[in-house]
């Protein structure tokens, strides 16, 4: 590997494994729809594989004296039924199967990513957009579903003077109409970071064993290496729960809308 | 200096100023963190419960650092 350069974004290049095809265009260079099966895409079958084999295996047998696999399956499901009905309320309980798929697809994602030379989906923004775009569409949509223009309400905050109504309900169509946007930068954002912070460490720790007999400095960036790897598991799951217990709160919003 | 390494340096520059704003973020995750202790401290027993409220602030919180991170890679990598 002394050929990959020493540059943190590196990591996040997608790479054609195999192609496809061009759907549509005329024939000329970057015309059209270019298909192909990326790294990233190899990277998300692997973690909807891996989630999928993970289930399965712990709840088939069904024994009251559980073993190993299923004990987890069935704590991860409990762990966001709680969640589920503590943030969103009882009959949020509907929407469990996505606030679960979201949560078990981030947490396997990001941990598949601490893996040297793994791809980390959930570094991309497309990604994230996509999941928090979902997420916003299914509050909106049911909101209006279940309580018509009721769903109005959200933004007209009950019990302040008619005089500061003006500047409160702009500013909350505003704040709901930026949720996506921060609900899909905060994950990307972490992810990215920690990512190039861990690479940045790494290649300190590369660049000062070329330096002859002051090589020995490099056990201090080597450590915090080793410090950060820590870290970024728990952000990993940190920002896994956050993402779901965010898809809760706004879920809460489309069932009981007014303040 | 030519325009190319002028604008190479404003982008650098930009991009480390851009940074600043973390440091609030810090301030607030801190003091969330910091209330949440002393509270949790006084009144134990209402700790658990307060968790999610905790992890959702913060959250909120380290969002806007995080934009000002969104900024500086633009700024570096967009621009």
């Amino acid at each position: 590997m002394a050929e990959q350069p020493i540059e943190p974004i590196h990591q996040f290049r997608i790479n054609n494994l195999f192609d496809i095809g061009t759907f549509g265009g005329d024939g000329t260079a970057g015309s059209g729809v270019h298909i192909a099966f990326t790294n990233s895409a190899l990277f998300m079958v692997l973690t909807i594989g891996l989630i999928m084999a993970f289930l399965i295996l712990g709840s088939q047998r069904r024994a009251i004296i559980p073993t190993r696999v299923q004990l987890m399956t069935e704590m991860s499901y409990e762990f966001v039924a709680n969640m589920v009905r503590n943030t969103a309320g009882h009959d949020g309980m509907k929407f469990f199967p996505m606030v679960f798929s979201l949560f078990m697809f981030i947490l396997v994602a990001n941990l598949f990513g601490m893996f040297p030379y793994f791809f980390t989906v959930t570094s991309h923004l497309i990604v994230t957009v996509m999941m928090a775009l979902l997420v916003f569409f299914t509050v909106v949509i049911y909101g209006f579903y279940k309580n018509g223009l009721k769903f109005l309400k959200l933004f007209v905050p009950s019990g302040i003077p008619w005089f500061i109504i003006w500047l409160v309900v702009p500013i909350e169509i505003i704040s709901f109409l930026s949720r996506p946007l921060s609900h899909s930068l905060r994950l990307w954002g972490n992810i990215l970071a920690g990512h190039i912070v861990l690479k940045v460490f790494g290649g300190m720790v590369v660049g000062l064993l070329a330096a002859g007999a002051w090589g020995i400095v490099a056990i201090a960036p080597f450590g915090m290496a080793i410090a950060l790897t820590g870290l970024e598991f728990l952000v990993a799951a940190l920002q896994a729960f956050v993402f779901a217990v965010l898809t809760c709160v706004y879920l809460h919003d489309a069932l009981h809308p007014g303040h | 200096m030519d325009p190319e390494a002028a604008k190479l340096m404003g982008k650098l520059i930009g991009a480390g100023i851009a940074c600043i704003g973390m440091g609030g973020a810090g301030v607030g995750v801190g003091v969330i963190f910091g209330n949440y202790l002393s509270g949790a401290l006084r009144n134990p027993a209402a700790a658990a419960a307060q968790f999610s409220n905790l992890i959702f602030g913060f959250a909120v919180t380290e969002a806007l650092g995080i934009f000002s991170l969104v900024i500086a890679f633009l700024l570096l990598y967009a621009v």
